[in-house]
């Protein structure tokens, strides 16, 4: 059976995008080549790394086991838009700056949308909640100490 | 890793996608959450031709709950939805307790219980789960439906009695006895891998703390989910002892053939089974004898 | 004044694109008409290649190209020997270097076959279906002991064996040492280090400009200077016409180090070729197989003791996996041969490894680079020779350091840099102490005994270790003060997460005076900086970082002269501080670097003969040796005596590396260190079948750990300055790494009590499994 095409309208960031794709294009490929957001990185494309983590409608999936024709209608939130428009850091991005929670920053993407959506929904985790909340994300450089750290500094600023 | 070619259609109806099936046979995959399929087609060792969109289904994903009679869930639920739903863990802890093992968050916002049990990993939580709640599943093609306990369902590593026209649309489960207790419990490698052994244990006591009904399930040792109700029987009839328990983790033990992996020895699988199964019989029966 | 930020843990510059989304990694570069690459890869271990036929691929519509190894003509040809062998006396060494794509015969699952070039990455997979291969399968090699026997299958026919190399050091005379020996303790270790995974996979995107005569490269390499070089000579062109760019990259830990890898070495050919830029990202799969790997060793190694425990003398023979090809020489087992030596004195020691080959992937420095290999084989011997002499297992490490008024050490061997091994610096005793402190050692065995009561079984880890760090050549920097007053470095190393972008300007900010937030570096683009040799063995901050300190200390100079020139004063009388120059207890009398920087570079008037245009300066920077940086980890464990499952309830990092330039940073290297140092000794396990099939190639079953598998760790650090360099540095990087293995073996048999159990932990990695498995076989 050969390939389609379709013509989807999703919205990233807010912004609405129309896009012509092939069924077989994964999200993270779309994201990153068709609307040139290279922001979501692409670390194992079978689910396990999370580096392409982003919120689809608000929850975090992995965007290399979604087709883009499968995002159609949706609203998609990426790393792009995680700052205000003015620029400023996330309470999360400034934690993550502060506590040297990122070093190559590969992974670093991922984990900002997977946790600050995490602290959407639970804003006074412990350590435990917050690690067991970030395994799904695999980091090689940082042993994730900081970034836990990162994380509950971010909720207390948050709550503050 | 991309996927191979293949024509995607974007079900409209429950109807609509059971026509799909009719029609392009065991050339269609559904597509649900897709978080089991769509490693196997990046990795492209599955290569389905047309796959079948069942995600904009809402009727697929409704929870009916009852206390006292079947709770129904529909197949496209997501295990988020199932955690996020406090009738869920009130009416069923062993769900409760199952679903933070399975993979992680971001996994469990996406993928859905029908596609799981659909999948029919041998390692995966939900088999064995259905199978120790006395599941059963409904079956629906363009034509007919029928439905099947779950114990029936599983025929083998990624194989169930699903017919090349047919869906699991619904799951459905019976009210837990009462003064029942359960216990779910793996071993993983890492949390959120597949099980090297998981079990699922309910023991249901009388007013005499004897136990009436005891179930004993395990993932990760055997082609499919393995039910060991056999070997618990032993319980039934008497107060629930450590001795009893040790000698059903024995011989349940015994009738398990685990096939060993990268992880663990064969032996290692069936050592750990066994504690497995004493731990678990043990939290149920005390958490059926306290109530909890 | 401006305040002083060396030493300090200044945040990093380079953060705030990464945090963004905005740092462009090499997948992120996207150009007009480019094409996509996928390789087709051989699936067997070991075949005789019959015959290749692409006709069928060719015909798919979106494919541009493919070429097989004949399709190459002269461009093919093996690979560069990157490292050749130390000049040790004796030594054997057969060099057999990869190749851009099999010809002839396929060595290891993943050796690249063909190259398809189309218009996505999507059709070149599509277009790996359409290629018939027919293959004669061979007995592929992968046991170390079996590929030595007569009658094994050979790697390579036409060296006889599947001998890589042989190497024998010495030092004093074992053998006379252990005939006066009180105890002779013999064991057999197997020690296996895993694959480097970064989360970023290797990629490569080229571009030929045709009119320029230009070749652009982006590579996720380590050492861009070398690429350029090589693959300039590759193409026939002149250096200047060939511009490798390592931008940001995702993680290195050893194997994107220039490799010249069958994809870096194809992707700038096929770009000529065709005229048309193009890309290619390893994906996940192929990361597994072309990618390199680090491996196992067997040892077989005897200490020899005095009744009180000193070492009288080492013996170690070993096999080391060096896997189908040996571009890299011999650095990781001599890592292996070197590091063991650890801490301690070694009055003799006579060491011989035999490098094989064999039908897998091949295996170049990973992290640690062989040095976990030798670190397990000491410290488990010293377990080994306290339980026997009945020692504490503190006391027998404590009695057997170097003393501190021995340095500098001489261990009287060759080093991977050709230098002998010589520590430069330490004082070992201290690191101890206070490791032993920090961990509660001297409470523990009532705290393990009060746990046992409760049920518990707790166990507690020690192990020492030295790390050789910091190696020549040489690398260079230039400082540039701008007229804007902004100050730029550019060096050749690669950066991958190491810091430099903000470790070098805290360098340069202290000869210079200026906010670290005002230095912009450059590292990995040829064009910025032309020589060098790249980002390896714990070196960037050691070579590099003094490089930029020499060139800040002379721009600091020239900005001085410039200033006294205008201010008609002696330099004396003149202060660097906050971005200017100003004269001593004369307020508001001061020049700015910027306008400095201007004057440097005047429109008119005569330039003095002799001197220069411009504020600024490149220097370089070689240390005539390594630096050796030491340090212990300490661990307490819980086990579950049943399922054997491990929690990690402490642990303890005490360290020297010689001067800090930034302790968040350097937290941040060990933190990293110990988590790939946990994965090795408990997860990760590069599973092979008999017949070179990997049996695990995913991460959901290779198993990196998790948030919830790396545990909080408190570190300290003591600091002795190296004397081989003005800044008294030693390298990080590899420190958390080493010695995590001997750790885990060493804690699980306290917490289980294995010892008296008849079981010895003498492997790595461990697993729950396999502890199962080892206690059951010792039960009978």
């Amino acid at each position: 059976m050969d390939s389609d095409i379709h013509d989807i309208t999703l919205t990233v960031n807010g912004t609405t995008y129309n896009g012509r794709v092939e069924s077989r294009l994964l999200l993270s490929d779309f994201l990153r080549h068709d609307l040139k957001l290279a922001g979501t990185h692409v670390g194992c494309e079978h689910g396990v790394c999370g580096a392409c983590t982003v919120l689809l409608d608000g929850e975090p999936v992995r965007s290399c086991l979604m087709l883009a024709v499968q995002a159609n209608t949706h609203a998609i939130s990426t790393i792009e838009g995680l700052t205000s428009p003015g620029g400023d850091y996330h309470p999360l991005q400034q934690a993550m700056h502060d506590h040297h929670g990122l070093q190559c920053g590969y992974c670093t993407p991922g984990i900002l949308m997977t946790m600050t959506a995490f602290l959407d929904e639970n804003a006074s985790p412990s350590e435990e909640e917050v690690r067991e909340a970030l395994s799904g994300n695999l980091c090689r450089c940082t042993g994730y100490q900081n970034i836990v750290d990162a994380v509950m500094t971010a909720a207390a600023r948050m709550r503050s | 890793m991309k996927p191979a070619p293949f024509r995607y259609i974007a079900a409209t109806s429950l109807a609509h996608a059971l026509a799909l099936k009719s029609e392009y046979g065991d050339e269609a995959k559904f597509l649900a959450g897709g978080q089991s399929l769509m490693p196997t087609m990046n990795f492209r060792l599955a290569r389905p031709t047309v796959l079948i969109d069942i995600n904009g289904i809402d009727e697929l994903s409704a929870i009916h709950l009852s206390d006292t009679g079947p709770t129904r869930i529909g197949a496209v639920t997501r295990y988020r939805a199932l955690e996020r739903d406090a009738g869920i863990a009130r009416i069923f802890p062993l769900i409760r307790e199952a679903l933070p093992e399975i993979a992680h968050p971001q996994i469990r916002n996406r993928g859905t219980i029908g596609g799981n049990l659909s999948h029919a990993d041998p390692a995966s939580e939900m088999p064995a789960v259905s199978v120790a709640l006395q599941a059963r599943l409904r079956l629906q093609s363009a034509t007919q439906e029928r439905w099947v306990a779950a114990s029936d369902f599983f025929l083998g590593s990624l194989t169930t009695d699903l017919q090349f026209d047919e869906m699991l649309t619904e799951i459905e489960l019976p009210p837990p006895n009462p003064r029942s207790g359960s216990c779910f419990m793996e071993i993983a490698r890492r949390r959120g891998d597949f099980a090297i052994v998981g079990v699922a244990a309910m023991v249901t006591l009388d007013d005499n703390t004897q136990c009436t009904d005891v179930r004993l399930v395990f993932c990760g040792v055997g082609e499919m989910p393995v039910d060991s109700g056999e070997a618990a029987s032993l319980l039934i009839g008497q107060i629930v002892t450590d001795d009893a328990i040790c000698a059903v983790a024995a011989s349940a033990q015994q009738m398990i053939d685990p096939g060993g992996s990268v992880h663990a020895t064969a032996d290692y699988q069936r050592h750990i089974a066994g504690v497995m199964a004493e731990r678990a019989l043990t939290t149920a029966n005390r958490r059926a004898r306290d109530g909890q | 004044m401006s305040t002083r930020t060396f030493g300090q843990p200044v945040k990093r510059n380079e953060d705030r694109k990464l945090l963004t989304g905005q740092a462009l990694f090499v997948d992120d570069v996207e150009l007009p008409g480019m094409l996509h690459v996928a390789f087709l890869r051989s699936q067997v271990a070991h075949a005789n290649i019959i015959g290749i036929d692409i006709s069928r691929a060719l015909q798919r519509p979106g494919v541009i190209a493919a070429y097989t190894a004949d399709d190459l003509g002269d461009y093919w040809r093996h690979g560069p020997l990157l490292v050749p062998p130390p000049p040790i006396p004796g030594t054997i060494f057969n060099e057999r270097t990869h190749v851009p794509l099999a010809k002839g015969k396929v060595r290891h699952v993943g050796e690249p076959l063909v190259i398809v070039i189309a218009e996505s990455r999507y059709i070149a997979e599509d277009a790996l279906d359409d290629i018939d291969v027919e293959l004669e399968q061979l007995d592929a090699v992968v046991d170390l002991e079996r590929a030595l026997k007569a009658g094994s299958a050979l790697v390579h026919d036409d060296v006889g064996s599947n001998v890589s190399a042989r190497v024998r050091q010495t030092k004093g005379n074992y053998a006379a040492a252990a005939a006066k020996a009180d105890r002779i303790i013999a064991r057999r270790f197997h020690y296996e280090h895993g694959i480097s995974s970064p989360i970023e996979t290797r990629g490569v995107v080229a571009q030929w400009d045709q009119r320029a005569s230009q070749m652009t490269i982006w590579d996720t390499t380590q050492a861009p200077v070398f690429v350029r070089n090589g693959l300039a000579a590759m193409l026939g062109l002149n250096e200047r016409n060939v511009r490798v760019i390592a931008p940001f990259v995702g993680g290195g830990f050893g194997p994107k180090i220039m490799m010249f890898y069958p994809e870096e070495v194809l992707l700038p050919w096929v770009s000529m070729q065709l005229n048309r830029p193009v890309k290619w990202i390893e994906d996940r799969l192929e990361h597994f197989f072309a990618t390199t790997h680090e491996r196992g060793q067997i040892h077989d190694a005897e200490i020899a003791l005095a009744a009180d425990g000193r070492i009288l003398g080492i013996k170690d023979v070993f096999l080391h996996d060096g896997g189908a090809y040996d571009p890299y020489g011999l650095t990781v087992p001599i890592n292996s041969q070197c590091t063991l030596l650890g801490p301690y004195v070694v009055p003799n020691y006579d060491s011989t490894f035999t490098q094989v080959f064999t039908n897998l992937p091949i295996v170049t420095p990973y992290r640690g680079a062989g040095r976990q290999h030798g670190v397990f084989v000491m410290e488990r011997l010293l377990d080994l020779a306290a339980h026997e002499l009945d020692i504490d297992r503190a006391e027998i490490r404590r009695i057997n350091l170097i003393p501190a008024d021995a340095f500098p050490y001489n261990n009287e061997i060759i080093y991977q840099d050709f230098a002998p091994l010589s520590y430069d610096s330490g004082n070992y005793e201290p690191v101890l102490d206070m490791a032993l402190n920090a961990i509660g050692y001297a409470d523990f065995r009532q705290q393990q005994h009060e746990a046992r009561a409760q049920g518990r079984h707790i166990g507690l880890g020690i192990s020492c270790y030295v790390e050789g760090t910091g190696i020549g050549p040489y690398e260079g920097a230039k400082v540039q003060v701008q007229s804007n007053g902004k100050v730029s470095i550019a060096t050749g190393i690669g950066t991958q997460g190491q810091g430099h972008f903000t470790v070098f300007a805290q360098i340069a900010a202290e000869q210079l005076g200026i906010d670290v937030t005002d230095i912009d570096v450059v590292t990995g683009d040829t064009d910025q900086f032309y020589w060098g040799a790249g980002t390896f063995a714990s070196r960037g901050a050691v070579v590099a970082g003094n490089a930029v300190n020499e060139a800040a200390k002379v721009v600091r100079q020239k900005a001085l002269k410039l200033a006294s020139d205008l201010f008609e004063c002696s330099e004396d009388d003149l202060v660097i501080a906050d971005g200017k120059v100003s004269i001593t207890g004369v307020p508001g009398k001061f020049v700015t670097l910027g306008d400095l920087a201007a004057r440097a570079n005047p429109m008119r008037g005569a330039v003095k003969p002799g001197t220069e245009p411009g504020l600024e300066s490149t220097q370089y920077f070689g240390p005539p040796s390594g630096a050796t940086a030491n340090g212990v980890h300490a661990m307490i464990v819980e086990m579950d005596p049943r399922t054997f499952d491990l929690k990690i309830l402490k642990y303890v990092v005490v360290h020297d590396c010689g001067t800090v330039i930034n302790p968040m940073i350097l937290t941040g290297q060990i933190h990293g260190g110990v988590a790939q140092g946990i994965g090795n000794a408990f997860f990760e396990k590069l599973a092979f079948d008999d017949q070179g099939q990997l049996l695990n190639a995913s991460l959901a079953d290779y198993l990196l750990p998790t948030s919830l598998d790396v545990p909080r760790m408190e570190l300290d650090h003591t600091v002795t300055p190296s004397p081989l360099n003005p800044m008294g540095i030693k390298g990080a990087g590899e420190a958390g790494a080493i010695p995590v293995g001997p750790l885990f073996a060493q804690a699980i048999e306290d917490a289980l009590d294995l010892k008296n159990k008849g079981v010895e932990l003498l492997e790595i990695p461990l697993s729950p499994s396999r502890l199962f498995e080892l206690t059951r076989k010792a039960k009978g």
